[in-house]
């Protein structure tokens, strides 16, 4: 039973990563319609970021994240406007296609710049918290409770703001936003500002759990993608849902099987929620 | 001078015309009905004001400068509203939401705008923390027109408002138009209830085979033979 509890805490750490990746695909997806398959690279980009600004420059931890989150989505934003704007009336399946592109050549950027070998943000070993028989990592704690800052800020954005509103009113009918007079391609530019904060932060919660890696992203991919379609592509809240899922199950099903077939778990997920609600566990839009 | 004139439009949706040689004008404060046939170009004609379709030749002009081939945020900007036959909220936004995105170009402060909206529709003021989704079709158009009026244009596009809605309903929409024409805002409209939409109308165009067939006052159309026999059901 302690070990089952100890695995759902791991796995609300795993799927707090993997639902700030999903996040970014569903609102993406949303506005834009197409899968983007660079966001596992981006969450890479965002965590070598990350290693920039706190190890190689040496800024303070609370400083470097949000520099690198910003760094981030000032990347999402530029490929967005050099790349995929040129394509936006294309048809998605060439869109996904050049974001497929564009994972290779971020994650081969990464691999040029930071080599391939492994990093870390700090070394030496932190010792977990213990809390009679469960541990948990002192780092649990900030990526737990940064998702749920971020994840309430978003909600508040979309909630609270006219452009989330936007964002919500362009997800739901894009038609309609362009007749209102809603300016779409501000729109756009605010969802890649986003997905990309929230891309960093994934990174970096994930480099702070494990290590740094130029497939780390790629890797996760599967999941994050699992969750949003879990959650039900195109919404936002879906993904929390999505990632939650998909992270608990991951990590308890290493109770049964081979820790190393993790992944497949969220493929057999993502497989059965196709077949028996297509439309995800929240609903997806039409 | 006219609100909005069409002088000699011929264009589509990229393809063949749809539109060939429609002329078209609004007074202000005016009532102007579009019927005809199914395929006769009626949305089509009120798109191309919206700057939706690709005009191939010809002008659109609002209060006197050329609007023909502006980007539609521009032509919000210069006060018209087009209120789409279908699709026309946002399902997940609430009400008063929707209403927002109405106003998204305005700079100013339009908070006593919403009054005057609910004023004009009250179902919605209760409903204004509901999801558009969840309202009833006749609800929806008023969310839809209600939307379109955030911006306090002074021409107000509406496609065949009345399209699906229970017989109930349809004479509640011609109301609104009536209602909202009265707040001092031309309307154009397309619509499929021919009858009806002249009786309130002040002038109405048939269009068939995109261009003008008859254009004449709401009265005299409804009177005319030639009309009834095609579109009023004899």
């Amino acid at each position: 039973m302690i070990e089952f509890i100890q695995l759902v805490l791991y796995g609300v750490v795993l799927g707090s990563i993997i639902t700030l990746g999903a996040i970014g695909v569903s609102l993406v997806f949303g506005i834009l319609r197409f899968a983007h398959f660079a966001h596992g690279d981006m969450m890479t980009l965002g965590a070598y970021f990350g290693f920039v600004c706190y190890v190689t420059i040496g800024l303070p931890f609370w400083l470097s994240f949000p520099v690198a989150a910003l760094a981030a989505a000032g990347v999402a934003v530029l490929i967005d406007q050099t790349i995929y704007k040129r394509l936006r009336r294309s048809d998605p399946v060439i869109l996904l296609i050049s974001a497929f592109g564009m994972a290779l050549i971020l994650r081969s950027l990464v691999q040029i710049i930071w080599g391939p070998s492994n990093l870390v943000y700090a070394s030496g070993i932190q010792l977990p918290i213990r809390f009679g028989e469960l541990r948990i990592k002192e780092d649990h704690f900030y990526i737990v409770g940064g998702a749920l800052v971020l994840v309430i800020g978003l909600h508040l954005f979309l909630t609270r703001t006219t452009m989330g509103k936007a964002m919500r009113a362009m997800a739901d009918n894009v038609d309609l936003a362009r007749i209102s007079g809603v300016n779409t391609e501000k729109v756009v530019i605010w969802t890649w500002i986003i997905a990309g904060v929230m891309a960093a932060a994934a990174g970096i919660f994930l480099a702070m759990d494990t290590r740094l890696h130029p497939v780390m992203g790629w890797r996760i991919l599967l999941s994050v993608f699992a969750a949003a379609i879990v959650g039900g592509i195109g919404r936002p809240y879906g993904a929390i849902a999505g990632g939650m899922v998909i992270g608990i199950s991951e990590e308890v099903s290493t109770m049964f099987i081979n820790p190393s077939y993790k992944a497949a778990v969220s493929f057999a997920i993502l497989v059965a929620v196709l077949i028996y609600k297509p439309t995800g566990i929240i609903g997806a839009r039409r | 001078m006219s609100l909005l004139a069409i002088e000699d439009l011929y264009g589509g949706y990229g393809g063949a015309d749809i539109l060939s040689g429609v002329h078209l004008k609004v007074d202000a404060g005016e009532i102007v009905v579009i019927i005809g046939p199914n395929g006769a170009g009626k949305s089509t004609a009120m798109k191309s004001v919206f700057g939706l379709i690709k005009v191939r030749q010809g002008r659109i002009t609002f209060d006197g400068k050329d609007i023909t081939r502006l980007p539609t945020q521009e032509i919000v900007r210069h006060g018209i509203c087009y209120v789409p036959q279908t699709n026309n909220v946002f399902g997940s936004l609430t009400v008063h939401e929707n209403l927002e995105m109405g106003a998204f170009v305005r700079r100013d402060n339009y908070a006593g705008q919403f009054d005057k909206v609910y004023d004009l529709f009250p179902p919605l003021r209760e409903r204004r923390n509901r999801p558009a989704g969840h309202l009833s079709g006749g609800q929806r158009q008023m969310v839809a027109m209600g939307r379109a009026l955030m911006m306090e244009p002074r021409l107000l596009l509406v496609d065949e408002p009345t399209a699906g809605l229970a017989p109930l309903f349809i004479d509640q929409i011609f109301h609104i138009v009536k209602d909202v024409n009265r707040l001092g805002i031309a309307v154009l409209m397309v619509e499929q209830n021919a009858k009806k939409a002249l009786a309130i109308a002040h002038r109405g165009y048939v269009l068939t085979l995109g261009r003008n067939r008859h254009e004449d006052t709401g009265p005299n159309l409804l009177a005319d033979r030639e009309v009834a026999e095609m579109f009023l059901g004899g």
